[in-house]
């Protein structure tokens, strides 16, 4: 069970947590704008990323705040916390590559 | 009874602590400090158990967790438990226990006839034997189930407790052996949180049942020592009977403590979130594979000297040792030492010359260096063994064999560290080429394994290692080192020459022909099956498993798992790492779901929601249905009532005189903000600009993807606030769904949500009297139609208790929605109740609700759609705005949302009007003699109405609306109703009544 800090909140379990899906992943400003397919990829496209990826998670028994995560889909472990709106942490996200 | 193979002294068991006990229906004595192997092995009792495919007789293997051959069903009735291994199986007094996978007894075995028959019984033989035709699979598999069973599950309720505990600590170490407890030693001195988790009764580990020294003493008086200052440390937590059974991501690690049946709870789940682990799981012994190496009487050579020094009990009479190490002599010695005539070291090294072996020549023990044993005599229990010499190549025997009488052969092909926590950590285990085992590789997690889990075997070594591993993990835990210098304890390390790994030992006749050479005792599985799946072709370990089962039975492999893969590699031509290492998963040790569930079962099991009225419900003859979490009342039973009856009665009081409905269950959602209208604008279909103060809307919310996701009506109680009322089961989602939108999309807008749904209690009146009951109870609120019209709301008393009243109708009728804080609810309810007596006032359940908004074609969110409904198919399309965005509008414009043939809500009447369809039948519009008949849609709402004397129905058909008038058949079991295609609205289709 993962152990993910809450920016407001601090470390907690898991099981208080929903995981919302790949992070970053703006709704397109004029949807009438897009083709069938450009709309079916922000809509049904994920990553699936082995390794660094950044994704969506909601404190859903807790302070019902969202945030991102950096978690490497392979160790689980998650280099970085920050909050809705900030700017992925390019280089921490790669030091996870790194062997610990 | 006497105790025939009990030693008179020693062991650590209690001579004055006698306890009964039954073992397929015999009585017998132990002692406390007995597991139920040692108890039968005192009793001469060898003979335990049946094999799984074969029922060849089985006797105790080894002495630890690892044993394949003694699964027993312990007690019977409710606390019944199938399958535990007697070895892990504390005695106490009373206890009953049976064999498994035996009948009509373990001696007389009716399927044995199995054993004459495996020539035509080869590896995966049910898989092609069974295979078709796969409708007799149901058949084949119950016949299989019961020739192979593995004891039977508790069929009664379970009567005992179990709690889940959590915690976290410093330093978790797993096993409490020598190294186990020289780790906890270590961290608990720097004042570390340290919990250690043995799962025997005693800690020790293998100290318990060996004749070690240290610090010039018993190396028992150690462990006392190490114990009591444990004990004495206020951070560090012992738990004996605790098996580290689950680890988990971010050093998350499940145990499992058996409490016994003295306290309160039998057993606890403990759940830590540990710093650092040490892992001292200790080693399990290997078998080696030889002809017929699964006779009762051949045992593990470190389990029969544990019987010998830890429980003072001689397995056998004359044994004879089978080995390719050293470790086996200290059994030979031991034996000697407890008055067992040990016959002879059989040992396949050609030269064996370590301290060991110099020990047992120093005391007159046989040795036959570079010889095997070949055959063994006995079926129930071994008289004789064979024993040829190897050949220089060691792949053949020569020679004349040499009989030796013996009824116990202690076998040992070395030791396999124990690496399924560090498997579980992620990590993967390290083949030591050298030595021919797998060792714990790089750690994935924080945790370190120490001692023999970790490939170190010497006694000295193990004390250093967990020593310098706790001090290791405490610091790694953010504590400081201890001041004082501890010295580790002194140990004389014996030296000890190479195992010479022979994976299966040759014989007179090729593997596979007069004998059977078992490589997983637990499944039957054999070196020629495994031989057999190389040559059909399954190259990899894992797919080996699947097909032979081998490691799959409740033991998961722990003593077969090495051999398996060693003869794999051999056939392939390939090394043993190439061909793969397992991947253990959770949990090491079965666990009992009475354990994972704990408390939260009955009413514990999801938490029950009920409104302010419950009580009334209940006392006025209400059967509930859950939705959600909620409890609602389904209808209002009275005496001679069938529930369609009542359903009926309800029905028509609603559109004759008035009805009452408990509706406190649906979501609200107080909305304020200066944004707020705009909020609902991006997540409803529909415009809400225009909406005036103290008006009401429908709205339908889509997902994304244009489909129908929730509905409701929502309120304008200010100029910046709005009440949003939702589905009562999707209260939950629809709030966390505005909340991920506001908080992830659109932080601009300037939104507060509040979920309210709990603070007011809401009663629906419906019907042609509600206006003159209600008016009764209020003065400030003027329900004249003009004055108070259809989807407006007003503010005000009623019964003197403050209220917002809402003209809103999922019935069609005239109604009237009276919300007041939750405190008040059955106050209002019940004076209506009392005031509505004169107009026969009915209260109504869910099924009356369905029924009413059925008759009006009104659709339920999850029961009209699933997730592939869009408002279009609805026939909805008045509710979607042309002029602005919303979630999900984007998506009605795809090519799928347009097809012409899409499903669409329409109404259906049967030809026969008493007729009521199942919902979810389908329906076809050519009906064939049989199937496959095009199916164009299905029923998704049916009932009976009383108001229209007949049964309606609503259906999802492809093209419906096009299909208006048309007949349509409807396969079921036993009849083919056929039904007309009409409009959903089957009542006042103009709405003059809820505008009334
Ligand atoms: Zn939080």
């Amino acid at each position: 069970m993962l152990l993910i800090s809450c920016p407001w909140c601090g470390a907690r379990d898991e099981t208080e947590f929903s995981c919302g899906g790949e992070a970053h992943i703006a709704r397109p400003a004029d949807p009438n704008a897009l083709s069938d397919a450009e709309w079916a990829d922000y809509l049904f496209m994920r990553k699936n990323t082995r390794g660094p990826y950044l994704e969506r998670w909601v404190h859903t028994a807790g302070c019902r705040r969202w945030f991102n995560v950096a978690r490497d889909t392979v160790t689980n472990e998650i280099t970085a916390v920050y909050k809705m709106g900030a700017k992925p942490p390019r280089a921490r996200a790669k030091a996870s590559r790194r062997k610990r | 009874m006497a105790q025939s193979h009990r030693l008179s002294d020693g062991g650590r068991i209690d001579r004055e602590q006698p306890l009964g006990f039954t073992f397929n229906g015999k009585s017998y004595q132990g002692y406390a400090g007995d597991t139920l192997a040692s108890a039968l092995l005192a009793n001469g009792v060898m003979l335990v158990g049946r094999s799984f495919k074969y029922h060849r007789p089985r006797g105790i293997l080894s002495a630890g967790v690892e044993e394949t051959n003694a699964p027993v069903q312990l007690e019977t009735g409710p606390r019944t438990e199938p399958n535990l291994p007697a070895t892990e199986i504390e005695l106490y007094d009373g206890l009953s226990a049976a064999s498994v996978n035996c009948w009509p007894s373990v001696e007389i075995d009716a399927m044995e006839v199995n054993d004459l028959l495996s020539r035509l019984m080869p590896a995966a033989f049910y898989y092609k034997t069974f295979m078709w035709p796969a409708r007799f699979w149901m058949s084949y598999e119950k016949a299989i189930r019961q020739a192979a069973g593995l004891g039977t599950t508790p069929v009664h309720r379970d009567p005992d407790r179990y709690d889940k505990m959590h915690l976290h600590c410093d330093v978790l170490v797993a096993g409490g052996g020598p190294a186990g407890l020289a780790a906890a030693l270590a961290a608990g001195r720097t004042g570390a949180r340290v919990v250690i988790a043995e799962q025997q009764a005693e800690f020790g580990g293998a100290l318990l049942g060996e004749r070690d020294e240290i610090d010039g003493a018993p190396a028992i008086e150690w462990v006392a020592a190490a114990l009591a200052e444990l004990a004495a440390m206020p951070e560090v937590r012992l738990l004996p009977r605790t098996t580290v059974f689950g680890y988990y991501d971010h050093n998350f690690v499940a145990l499992l403590e058996h409490r016994g049946d003295t306290v309160g709870t039998r057993k606890r789940l403990w759940k830590v979130r540990v710093k650092q682990t040490v892992l001292a799981t200790g080693a399990i012994e290997r078998p080696l594979v030889f002809a017929d190496n699964d006779r009762p009487g051949i045992m593990l050579a470190g389990a029969a000297r544990t019987y010998a020094n830890r429980f003072a009990v001689t397995p056998g009479r004359r044994a004879v040792i089978f080995t390719n190490n050293d470790d086996a002599y200290r059994t030979a010695l031991d034996l000697k030492a407890a008055g067992v005539e040990v016959a002879c070291v059989v040992d396949l090294r050609g030269d064996p010359d370590g301290d060991l072996p110099d020990r047992a020549d120093a005391q007159g023990i046989e040795v036959l260096g570079g010889w095997a044993v070949t055959a063994v005599h006995g079926r129930k229990r071994v008289n004789a063994v064979e024993v040829m010499a190897l050949d220089a190549s060691g792949e053949a025997v020569d020679g004349e064999p040499r009989r030796i009488d013996c009824d116990l052969v202690c076998v040992s092909g070395g030791w396999n560290p124990t690496l399924h926590l560090f498997s579980q950590s992620g990590g993967r285990a390290r083949f030591d080429a050298a030595r021919s085992l797998f060792v714990p590789g790089d750690s994935m997690q924080a945790e370190c394994s120490v001692g023999a889990a970790n490939g170190t075997f010497g006694l000295a070594s193990c004390l250093t290692e967990g020593h310098e591993a706790g001090a290791a993990a405490a610091a790694g835990a953010g504590r400081r080192r201890s001041q004082k210098r501890i010295s580790v304890p002194r140990v004389a390390e014996t030296v000890e020459g190479a195992w010479r790994n022979l994976w299966v030992v040759p014989g007179k006749h090729p593997v596979g022909r007069r004998a059977k050479h078992f490589v997983d005792l637990h499944n039957d599985v054999t070196a020629a099956d495994i031989q057999l799946s190389a040559r059909e072709g399954y190259e990899s370990v894992e797919h080996t498993k699947r097909y032979t089962t081998l490691g799959m039975g409740p033991d998961q492999g722990k003593t077969s798992n090495i051999a398996g893969l060693a003869i794999l590699a051999r056939e392939r031509g390939a090394d043993i790492p190439d061909v793969g290492t397992t991947t253990f998963r959770p949990p090491y040790t079965p666990v009992t779901f009475g354990a994972l569930a704990g408390r939260d079962i009955g009413p514990l099991a999801d938490p029950v929601r009920r409104t302010p009225m419950h009580h009334w419900h209940e006392r006025a003859g209400a059967v509930f249905e859950d939705v959600g979490q909620w409890k609602r009342p389904r209808y209002y039973h009275r005496p001679s009532e069938t529930m369609g009856d009542a359903v009926d009665r309800e029905c028509l009081a609603a559109r004759n005189s008035v009805a009452i409905l408990d509706a406190s269950t649906l979501g609200k959602i107080d909305i304020q903000g200066p944004d707020a209208a705009e909020l609902l604008n991006r997540v409803y279909t529909n415009a809400w600009d225009a909406l005036a103060v103290d008006r009401c809307r429908y709205g339908l919310m889509l997902g994304e993807d244009g489909m129908v996701m929730d509905d409701g009506v929502t309120a304008r109680l200010g100029e910046n606030r709005y009440l949003m009322t939702t589905t009562t089961g999707n209260a939950a989602r629809v709030m966390g769904w505005l909340e991920e939108w506001l908080q992830t999309e659109w932080p601009e807008l300037k939104v507060h949500l509040t979920s309210v749904t709990e603070q007011w209690a809401t009663v629906t009146l419906s019907g042609p009297h509600a206006r003159r009951l209600l008016g009764a109870f209020t003065t400030d609120i003027d329900l004249d139609a003009k004055a108070f019209p259809f989807m407006s709301l007003r503010q005000g008393t009623v019964a003197g208790i403050p209220a917002r009243v809402f003209r809103i109708s999922f019935t069609g009728e005239s109604s009237f929605e009276i919300n007041v804080p939750a405190g008040y609810g059955l106050a209002l309810w019940t004076a209506l109740m009392g005031a509505g007596e004169k107009y026969g006032i009915t209260p109504y359940g869910t099924e009356a609700m369905h029924v009413l908004r059925a008759e009006k074609g009104f659709i339920i969110v999850g029961q009209e759609t699933d997730g592939t409904v869009t408002p279009v198919d609805l026939g909805m399309d008045w509710v979607l705005s042309k002029k602005k965005d919303f979630i999900g509008k984007r998506s009605l414009d795809r090519a799928d949302c347009q097809r012409l043939d899409r499903k669409q809500l329409v109404g259906l009447l049967t030809e026969d009007p008493n007729s009521v369809l199942p919902e979810g039948a389908q329906i076809v519009s050519e009906l064939r003699d049989k199937p496959p008949m095009p199916m164009i849609g299905h029923v998704t709402s049916s009932y009976f109405s009383a108001n229209l004397g007949r049964s309606i129905a609503l259906a999802l058909v492809k093209d419906g609306r096009a299909r208006q008038g048309q007949t349509v058949h409807v396969p079921l079991d036993d009849r083919t109703p056929r039904a007309v295609i009409a409009d959903p609205a089957f009542y006042d289709p103009e709405g003059d009544r809820l505008h009334g």
